[in-house]
């Protein structure tokens, strides 16, 4: 994009560079369209071989929970119980991830010594690089039985709250150890960004809080919490689109059943992306297409989840 | 309410570095003491040792005596925290909580000490700071809005008013003036004035004019050499240091003939 056509006693700018130049711009160009062009493309893909199971289907898609579309004729199928365990797994995850991520965050930028703060933030990375599968065994084979007593506990004096009623599961292959997992998973990126938006408050905010008599954690809260609010609220949102889509672990982890239910300590519940990667080998009839249709359903909660993180990462920085 | 500070065989480092070499000093209370010296002699650095915010500063530290009337500031077991709501501080650049509204921005160091202040005290305690920084009538309609709204003079008053909200003993003020225009500066000179009436002030200013017109004493800070550590030269009554000053550095600094 250079326009340089002023005439002047200097020799033109020589025509390897423009060809350069234009390569350049030429490729990058493309590569931006290119990603619309994949964007728009999975999304073509999804509605087209989702269209045959959906036009089909003789029970309402969002609405039902049943799943009888491996046949030839008249499914009946819906989205119903598996995005609402893809969404209240994912959520379970985030609320436990957050909290811990923040103050992972707190600790490395405001409380360690250097040298530790560095090791600590290094070890937090090597979360992200641990492979979903290694997650997945280590809930199933490490997490589950070890949480059955927990479970236990918790229905005994915590049965009262809905959400810890019992029976609880004797395999420990629950939602709420799906969600642990997930929550160990997503705790680098929260960390991550958190950590960097703690890290750019600025001085004057944090001396004005000291300088008033603030003891550390009341700095803490007076100048970096605010100041951090918007990075820690994209962080989670960037978290959460990691866990709506987590497939690999939570497939491993869940014993399935498709019902819609707030009990975090039975077995039930199944995630879209694990529905897939469980029922693909086996589908027949519409299976495929009525799988397709789910996951043109994670695809669009996946988006909005990420826009909107977007949306309030944008809108927090344009207020600091 | 305003304190003494007296200053005795002060050494400040930064790590392994000698910032600011030997300063003995007494600041009267219910008067305005001006810092003056060339940039990087240390000054603000001092400043900044009297109310242990200078240690905030990784690997920085200061070794000898303040005392805030019997206070003994660097005593081994005395709170720097307990220190800070004593000796307020006013920055060179405002720096109001951006997320916070202009009442909330006063009330805040406030409520650190009294969490549980009632509404009408809370109310109270906003009027009486921000009508002591004249600001009030300027933002007594829209208390509620955030203080970054503010003008650049209206947010260091904003400033003031929290430092005073805490009721400290002693206000320290680094260059506050040096980020305003000129009617913006005469409001702060002007409030400087009445707040001596119940504090102690120091204030850091790289404007000699500003120092003649709002201090009663004069400190200079010069550089023992390029490298060296920053000394107290010469304190002084004000007038005496502008016109009568007993050392030929502070003569040359005075007069706009450096080194």
């Amino acid at each position: 994009m250079t326009t340089t056509d002023a005439p002047q006693a200097a020799p033109p700018p020589t025509a390897s560079r423009r060809i350069g130049d234009a390569v350049f711009a030429g490729l990058a160009r493309g590569s931006g369209l290119l990603i619309l062009v994949i964007l728009a493309g999975v999304a073509a893909f999804l509605v087209i071989q989702a269209w045959p199971s959906l036009s089909a289907n003789t029970a309402n898609f969002l609405t039902s929970t049943e799943w009888e579309a491996n046949v030839r004729e008249a499914p009946a199928f819906g989205v119903a119980a598996l995005a609402f365990g893809t969404l209240l797994a994912a959520a379970v995850a985030l609320l436990l991830a957050t909290p811990v991520a923040v103050g992972i965050a707190l600790f490395i930028v405001y409380y360690a010594p250097r040298r530790l703060a560095s090791v600590l933030g290094y070890l937090v990375d090597l979360l992200a690089a641990i492979p979903s599968v290694v997650y997945g065994l280590w809930g199933i084979g490490f997490l589950a039985p070890r949480l059955v007593p927990v479970f236990g506990g918790l229905t005994e004096h915590l049965g009262w709250i809905p959400l810890f009623s019992g029976p609880a599961s004797t395999s420990g292959r629950t939602i709420l150890t799906a969600s642990i997992v997930l929550a160990v998973m997503i705790l680098p990126i929260i960390t991550a960004m958190s950590r960097d938006v703690f890290k750019q408050v600025p001085q004057g905010h944090r001396e004005a809080a000291l300088a008033m008599g603030a003891t550390r954690w009341e700095m803490i809260r007076l100048a970096v919490l605010p100041f951090g609010r918007s990075g820690v609220v994209g962080g989670a949102m960037l978290g959460l689109g990691r866990a709506l889509g987590e497939t690999m672990a939570v497939a491993m982890i869940l014993s399935p059943s498709l019902v819609i239910s707030f009990d975090l300590l039975q077995s039930g519940n199944q995630t879209i992306a694990a529905h897939i990667a469980l029922q693909y080998p086996e589908a027949t009839g519409y299976g495929v297409s009525a799988l397709i249709a789910a996951g043109l359903v994670l695809f669009a909660i996946t988006l909005a989840v990420n826009m909107g993180a977007r949306y309030i990462v944008a809108r927090g920085s344009k207020e600091a | 309410m305003a304190k003494r500070i007296d200053v005795s065989g002060l050494h400040v480092y930064y790590g392994d570095f000698l910032a600011v070499e030997d300063v003995s000093m007494t600041i009267e209370p219910r008067s305005v003491t001006a810092f003056i010296g060339s940039s990087g002699c240390g000054k603000s650095t001092f400043l900044r040792t009297l109310n242990r915010m200078h240690e905030v500063t990784p690997g920085a530290y200061a070794r000898g005596k303040v005392l805030l009337d019997d206070l003994d500031v660097y005593g081994p077991d005395v709170d720097p925290v307990l220190v800070r709501s004593e000796v307020g501080m006013v920055f060179q650049r405002a720096n109001p909580f951006p997320t916070m509204s202009i009442y909330d921005n006063v009330i805040a160091g406030a409520r650190l000490n009294n969490k549980r202040m009632s509404r009408s005290r809370a109310d109270d305690l906003v009027e009486e700071s921000l009508r002591g920084a004249n600001l009030w009538e300027e933002v007594k309609d829209r208390l509620h809005k955030p203080g970054s709204g503010l003008s650049g003079g209206q947010q260091q008053r904003l400033c003031i008013a929290r430092a005073t909200a805490v009721r400290p003993s002693v206000l320290l003020m680094d260059e506050p003036c040096s980020a305003l225009d000129p009617i913006s500066t005469l409001a702060i000179e002007d409030l400087i004035h009445q707040l001596k009436e119940d504090y102690t002030i120091v204030i850091v200013t790289h404007n000699m004019q500003q120092a003649a017109r709002v201090s009663d004493r004069t400190a200079f800070f010069n550089l023992a050499g390029p490298g060296k550590p920053g000394r107290l030269i010469e304190m002084g009554e004000t007038n005496q240091m502008f016109t009568r000053p007993e050392k030929k550095e502070t003569e040359n600094y005075i007069t706009g003939r450096f080194g």
